[in-house]
């Protein structure tokens, strides 16, 4: 009876899905975006940690290209120590910026180096600044962009990497500060390409070719919105083995004990 | 010490152990889809646990609250673990319950005498996604504040007084700093009234007992709970477990938007404004009527169709198992759910809003469709 019921509900079901599956193919066909591939990032497997030498070449990449336009409000110094840097290489970054403190006894704010217990500086004032000087475009918080995108570090690599021609049809105004990007919504982003050969000098010596800086700086900015996931997978990986042997010590016992209810035989006498 | 159990056993209070859980007569035959009301209590403890927890590093204002939910992330000794845990609990939660509510109706357990049951489980239903829609709105997003927005507006379908009662709502003329206060208040209290409902729920349940995948009356053959279904249920809560740990430590944002790592900004509506997942069949009813009144009336309608139940369904047979029409009428009810759930999250166009029409009318035809047309084939 029962494989009567699935037949006769797969006779009905394999049509319906027949047709949606067609409409999705149909609708994605239509966006305007192109969506990212799927890149072999070395952090993403469940037993996989961070590449903290590319963290760290991505955070060089970011303070010498990105910075310039782009905050990261959530990024302390000390986040880098122990992932990208040791504490006294940390402290000497900290100790190259000038931070406003106080009012000291006098009432006063003065300047100070930066400590550990600084955030990354911001580029802009506001707002308004940020869009004044970038053509009316807001360049966006990257601390936690590698979690505010579909598509995540994917996403941002395609983005860095996929400046091209406009194709024929499509003008962007350059002079407006429109670059074509076909990974953006909309195909036309504020920003100009950024990463070209030999942008920044890497002290470890690797070559920084465009998709070199691309993906250390992906890296770093997935690290960014996740500065703990390594951790988290730890953990998660040793509950994981454990509630499963708890099933296994469960299951096993469960059976033990049903095994009477499993053999009792029921007969009903008139 | 013996007789310090004997004085145990004595205590009123103990005697409620006793005889609702330890010996508490069950049916032999449970299968495992039995098993998910007690993952569903399970959970419900362990979202009260981690969102008391959460609820020490977090202000509801609309000034900290993003950077609260980041701070817990960042800065708390295990507060991404502890923030995760909770977000994809109300998912875990709604999954258990989705289980549950399908086990129901597929083995008849609404079918008289346990209407009362089945309606104490739609009022801890509305409760639950109350909890859920109103936990979105804390961490102030883009799709908290959106999300509310939108929710919020169904208010105003209401003929005459809509707005005003939209206006209450929001303790303002928009989402703003008393409508996260207000959320963030309810938000704490119904996670407890859903505790004390589950408690009227199960005390539903034993008036008559369990249901069984056979749908017969078995009171010829009760086992006590503890030490057979005791077990059982710590198997299935610890496979949950294992399903549920696995998502937090592999793909613990799959599940929520990425718009809602960036802070609300009310003069920048998202392209798209999705509820959360387990809201999206509804969703989906409702977009599908053109009229903002109808679409909201066909939303509650799609929910409060379950109350109907046990009097449209005209079956003299509970179990699905022996109704090979219901079967069938069963499985394309999950299909054309699941579908509902797909289309409340696609744009509203060609094809999805065509399909959306169709696949409507099949959701309520599984409902209306219990009356006389199963019992008939039965005969
Ligand atoms: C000249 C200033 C400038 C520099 C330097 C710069 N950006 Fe941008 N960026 C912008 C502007 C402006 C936008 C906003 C674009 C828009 O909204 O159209 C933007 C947007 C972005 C976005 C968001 C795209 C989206 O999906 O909304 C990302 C990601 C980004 N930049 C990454 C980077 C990275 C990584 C670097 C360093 C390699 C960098 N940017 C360097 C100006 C800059
Ligand atoms: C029925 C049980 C509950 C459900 C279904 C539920 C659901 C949710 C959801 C969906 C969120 C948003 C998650 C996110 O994206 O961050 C949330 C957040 C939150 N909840 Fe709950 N919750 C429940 C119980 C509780 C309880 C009992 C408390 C406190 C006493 C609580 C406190 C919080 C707090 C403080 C947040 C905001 C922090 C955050 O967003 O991570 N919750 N809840």
């Amino acid at each position: 009876m029962f494989a009567a019921a699935l037949r006769e509900s797969a006779r009905v079901v394999l049509p319906v899905a027949a047709v949606v599956t067609g409409a999705t193919v149909m609708a994605s066909a239509n966006d305007e975006v192109v969506p990212a591939p799927n890149y072999p990032f070395s952090h993403k497997g469940p037993f996989s940690s961070w590449d903290t030498k590319s963290i760290r070449r991505g955070y060089q990449v970011y303070k010498e290209v990105c910075a310039s336009c782009h905050s990261m409000k959530y990024m302390h110094y000390r986040d880098l120590v122990g992932v990208a840097y040791n504490e006294k290489e940390a402290k000497f970054l900290a100790e190259q910026i000038e931070v406003e403190d106080g009012p000291n006894d006098e009432g006063e704010m003065f300047e100070r180096p930066g400590k550990l217990s600084d955030v990354f500086p911001a580029p802009y004032e506001n707002e308004e600044q940020a869009r004044a000087i970038n053509n009316g475009a807001l360049p966006p918080d990257l601390s936690l962009i590698a979690k505010a995108r579909h598509g995540g570090e994917d996403y941002l690599f395609a983005l860095l990497t996929g400046y091209r021609e406009a194709p024929a049809g499509v003008t962007v105004n350059e002079d407006a500060g429109q670059y074509y990007n076909p990974y953006f919504p909309g195909g036309k982003i504020g920003m100009p390409l950024q990463l070209i050969d030999g942008a920044v000098e890497y002290d470890d010596g690797v070559e920084s070719t465009a998709s070199q800086m691309a993906k250390d700086v992906c890296t770093f900015l997935a690290w960014a919105a996740e500065p703990h996931q390594d951790d988290r997978k730890r953990v998660g990986q040793q509950m994981l083995t454990l509630f499963a042997i708890c099933a296994v010590i469960a299951g096993y016992h469960k059976r033990f004990k049903w095994a009477p209810i499993k053999n009792t035989k029921i007969s009903y006498f008139k | 010490m013996q007789s310090i159990m004997l004085r145990l056993r004595q205590n009123s209070l103990f005697n409620v152990y006793v005889n609702h859980a330890e010996w508490y007569p069950s049916p032999a035959n449970l299968n495992y889809f039995w098993g998910f009301g007690s993952i569903a209590l399970g959970v419900l403890v362990s979202q009260i646990v981690s969102g008391v927890l959460l609820a020490m590093h977090y202000n509801a204002n609309i000034n900290l609250a993003f950077n609260d939910v980041e701070h817990i992330m960042r800065d708390v000794v295990g507060g991404d673990g502890l923030r995760y845990l909770h977000a994809n609990g109300a998912s875990m939660f709604f999954i258990s319950v989705y289980v549950h509510i399908g086990r129901g109706l597929f083995y008849g357990s609404y079918f008289y005498p346990r209407i009362t049951l089945w309606y104490s489980g739609v009022i801890l239903f509305f409760l639950m996604m109350a909890a859920g829609f109103l936990g979105y709105v804390l961490p102030w997003g883009q799709m908290s504040f959106w999300g509310a927005t939108v929710i919020t507006n169904f208010f105003s379908a209401i003929p005459v007084v809509g707005g005003a009662i939209v206006e209450w709502l929001w303790g303002g003329f928009s989402v703003d700093q008393p409508t996260l206060n207000r959320f963030f208040s309810l938000h704490f209290l119904i996670p407890f009234l859903l505790a004390g409902v589950a408690i009227i729920h199960i005390a539903l349940l034993h008036e008559h007992g369990s249901n069984n995948p056979l749908g017969i009356n078995e009171n010829i053959k009760k086992i006590p709970f503890l030490t057979y279904y005791g077990i059982k249920d710590l198997f299935g809560i610890m496979l949950f477990i294992v399903f549920f740990v696995y998502f937090l430590v592999n793909c613990p944002n799959l599940l929520g938007h990425a718009d809602n790592y960036i802070e609300a900004l009310p003069l920048v509506t998202p392209a798209h404004i999705v509820p959360e997942w387990y809201f999206l069949p509804f969703y989906a009813i409702l977009r599908t009527i053109p009229d903002k009144l109808g679409g909201v009336i066909a939303m509650v309608v799609a929910i409060l169709i379950l109350l109907s139940l046990p009097f449209l369904d005209t079956s003299k047979i509970r179990s699905g198992l022996f109704k090979p029409l219901h079967f069938i009428n069963f499985i394309l009810f999950i299909c054309v759910t699941l579908c509902l759930g797909w289309l409340g999250q696609s744009v509203v166009e060609f094809p999805f809003s065509n399909l959306s029409e169709v696949v409507t009318i099949l959701y309520f035809f599984y409902f209306i469709s219990h009356f006389r047309l199963t019992t008939q084939y039965v005969k």
